[in-house]
């Protein structure tokens, strides 16, 4: 099957697109297991996206409706960029709605509304090693996760916590993943992470330049790492979306001058619009 | 035995020289590519050229270019061969970012800013497919053309150090150091790390600028702002009390937000990596902000443990005219030493075989 002059459906050839499903299908047996894979080059740059668009072309099919985000966003540059990529080398429909969604593929954002059964999230994710900053050293961490020995983790935790009171981890907030693994979740928010908890969808990590692939299948138990005295706590800014007035979506600050001056917008477009929307309609 | 001709072979250097010249020039039937068409159409080798030949000069840039037969650092170091020769009237000004004549500015901290996200002409969203339009010839559509606003657009490190969230710098009005003239001595001040950085390799700096974003150094980074853009050179002779503007020149410049833990002194807070490069040349000016922000771990008081952070092994090896020298010069003849070596080694193993005998 082809669509664009001289490429594949979905831009990998088969036998790519059926490597890297091999490795998701390993990936979702063990959830929050990092699946190394053969990763290729892709016409977009390694940083740009490269794991989530192998994941998403290798399945995505031609019935398929595909929203893609970038901070939260469908109107961000990348985003634009790869969605019109998809529309190019897989001709499939693509949507800005989350709710008409099959695949969502998204970077540092999980959307505001409820995901459901059938519905797929791919995230793009830069360093799929959750303690790359405590251990750079693969052959390491291949082991610490082996041993379930994520103790470096925690002592980076409680030297936050004696040093200024707070777990200083805002972003990229590592998760335990069904009791057993710890997973990075991508640079989203923590303010996203509960919502990666039991999720009815399924989750897909891909991280190309890495060249590992990892999943949560629906409804898996997702913990944010913390401690009982210091409970695990999602960050956001306080304050109100200057179009749509939620209070309980993820902000953008938007700098309107040099003298301090600052507004609120919601980072995700599409509930920030439909909840615009039905203002309007209300009226 | 060619080789051996080394040792007073004239004729052999002429030779090699004459081969040289043609298989630079290459198929005489093929037009001779001219210095315009390397300045306008490999615009971007020539930026990098003139970066780290620290040089600024278009056409003396694309005249190394040519004669390098395209390599780069050869290119640079014939640059700075010739830089080396010219004589000195004077320092310029500090240039004046904030006023430059922006072609692109983007901020990745903050959707949307006063001045506003201009995404000018960059490759980062395209597509890298192979434009077989270009192997027939085809000129381009024309771009869309707009008026250039001209709003301010103050430094996104200026916003956030007007809320306290960002270290500030300390003005030092002392005349900087040159590199140039001046052999680098350790530890090296910044404007001597940044002077280092500016002309060193583009290459080197990336690998390390990644390492460090791969837990090698623990760098946190954000891009606060990169602008490319024109700004003004200005001269002020000791006879005037006012500075002359002598011309304009392209420069990239990025501003790095890097997170910074505090220390006991110190509450927690954003500092910045530095970099500015001559020309349009996003990466370097990227990988300079990184390894900028890497080499401050010791005036910060953290903890030094990656490559990136070693002041010496940076500002050391990132000279790529210095490194090539060095690497190359291996093929010249060694065999005096070596014949010293052969002797030592074959001494050694008669020694052990006797041993192992009796």
């Amino acid at each position: 099957m082809t669509t664009a002059a001289g490429y594949n459906f979905g831009y990998l050839d088969e036998n790519s697109k059926r490597m890297i499903r091999r490795a998701l299908l390993k990936a979702v047996a063990v959830p929050g297991y990092q699946v190394p894979f053969g990763s290729r080059e892709m016409p977009l740059p390694y940083g740009w996206g490269t794991g989530g668009i192998q994941v998403t072309a290798s399945i995505i099919g031609p019935d398929d409706v595909l929203k893609v985000i970038d901070q939260g966003a469908d109107d961000t540059t990348n985003a634009v960029s790869i969605r019109r990529f998809f529309a190019k080398v897989a001709g499939v429909a693509t949507t800005e709605r989350t709710a008409e969604a099959s695949i969502i593929q998204t970077r540092h954002r999980v959307p505001e509304a409820p995901l459901r059964e059938g519905q797929i999230l791919v995230y793009q994710v830069p360093m799929p090693e959750p303690m790359f900053r405590l251990e750079p050293r693969l052959a390491e961490t291949r082991k610490l996760h082996a041993l379930a020995d994520y103790s470096i983790m925690h002592i980076k935790f409680y030297e936050d916590i004696a040093r200024t009171g707070h777990i200083a981890t805002s972003y990229n907030y590592p998760v335990m993943v069904d009791d057993r693994y710890l997973m990075s979740p991508s640079p989203i928010p923590s303010f996203d992470n509960p919502k990666l908890h039991r999720m009815p969808a399924l989750q897909l990590f891909g991280a190309g330049r890495e060249k590992r692939i990892y999943a949560v299948p629906p409804y898996t138990k997702v913990r944010s790492l913390d401690f009982e005295d210091h409970p695990f706590q999602p960050i956001r800014a306080d304050g109100t979306c200057a179009l749509c007035g939620s209070r309980e979506s993820y902000l953008d600050e938007i700098v309107t001058d040099d003298r301090g001056g600052r507004m609120f917008i919601c980072s995700d477009t599409d509930y920030c619009g439909t909840r615009a929307a039905g203002q309007e309609a209300a009226e | 035995m060619a080789y051996v001709a080394v040792k007073g072979g004239e004729r052999a250097i002429d030779a090699a020289h004459g081969w040289l010249a043609e298989a630079r020039r290459g198929d005489p039937d093929c037009p001779d590519l001219s210095l315009t068409q390397i300045e306008q159409q490999l615009g971007l080798a020539v930026d990098r050229v003139m970066a780290e030949g620290s040089c600024h000069d278009r056409s003396l840039a694309a005249l190394a270019i040519k004669q390098a037969r395209g390599d780069l650092i050869e290119a640079a170091y014939l640059l700075r061969a010739y830089r080396t020769t010219l004589s000195r009237f004077g320092a310029s000004r500090p240039i004046d970012t904030d006023a430059m004549r922006l072609r692109r500015r983007i901020s990745a901290t903050y959707k949307d800013l006063p001045g506003g996200q201009i995404l000018g002409p960059t490759f980062d969203y395209t597509h890298r497919l192979l434009d077989f339009a270009l192997l027939a010839g085809t000129p381009p559509p024309p771009a869309p053309q707009a008026t250039p606003k001209r709003e301010a657009a103050p430094r996104v490190t200026g916003i956030l150090a007007a809320e306290g969230l960002m270290r500030p710098e300390t003005a030092n009005e002392a005349a900087p150091a040159d590199l140039t003239r001046e052999p680098l001595a350790f530890p090296a001040d910044r404007s001597m790390r940044l002077q280092a950085l500016a002309r060193g390799d583009e290459g080197f700096l990336l690998a390390l600028g990644y390492s460090t974003q791969r837990g090698y150094g623990n760098a946190h980074p954000f891009v606060g702002e990169l602008r490319v853009g024109e700004v003004s050179i200005e001269l002020q002779p000791p006879e005037l009390d006012f500075p002359i503007d002598i011309g304009d020149i392209t420069v990239t410049e990025c501003q790095m937000v890097n997170q910074f833990a505090g220390s006991k002194t110190e509450p927690a807070q954003f500092t910045r990596g530095y970099g500015l490069s001559f020309g349009h040349s996003e990466r370097k000016a990227m990988a300079m902000a990184l390894v900028d922000r890497a080499l401050r771990a010791r005036e910060l008081g953290e903890e030094i443990t990656a490559p990136a952070q070693q002041e010496e092994f940076v500002l050391l090896h990132s000279d790529n005219v210095e490194a090539t020298g060095f690497v190359e010069h291996l093929k010249l003849p060694h065999y005096v030493d070596f014949q010293n070596e052969l002797e030592k080694l074959r001494e050694i193993r008669a020694d052990a075989l006797r041993n192992a005998a009796e």
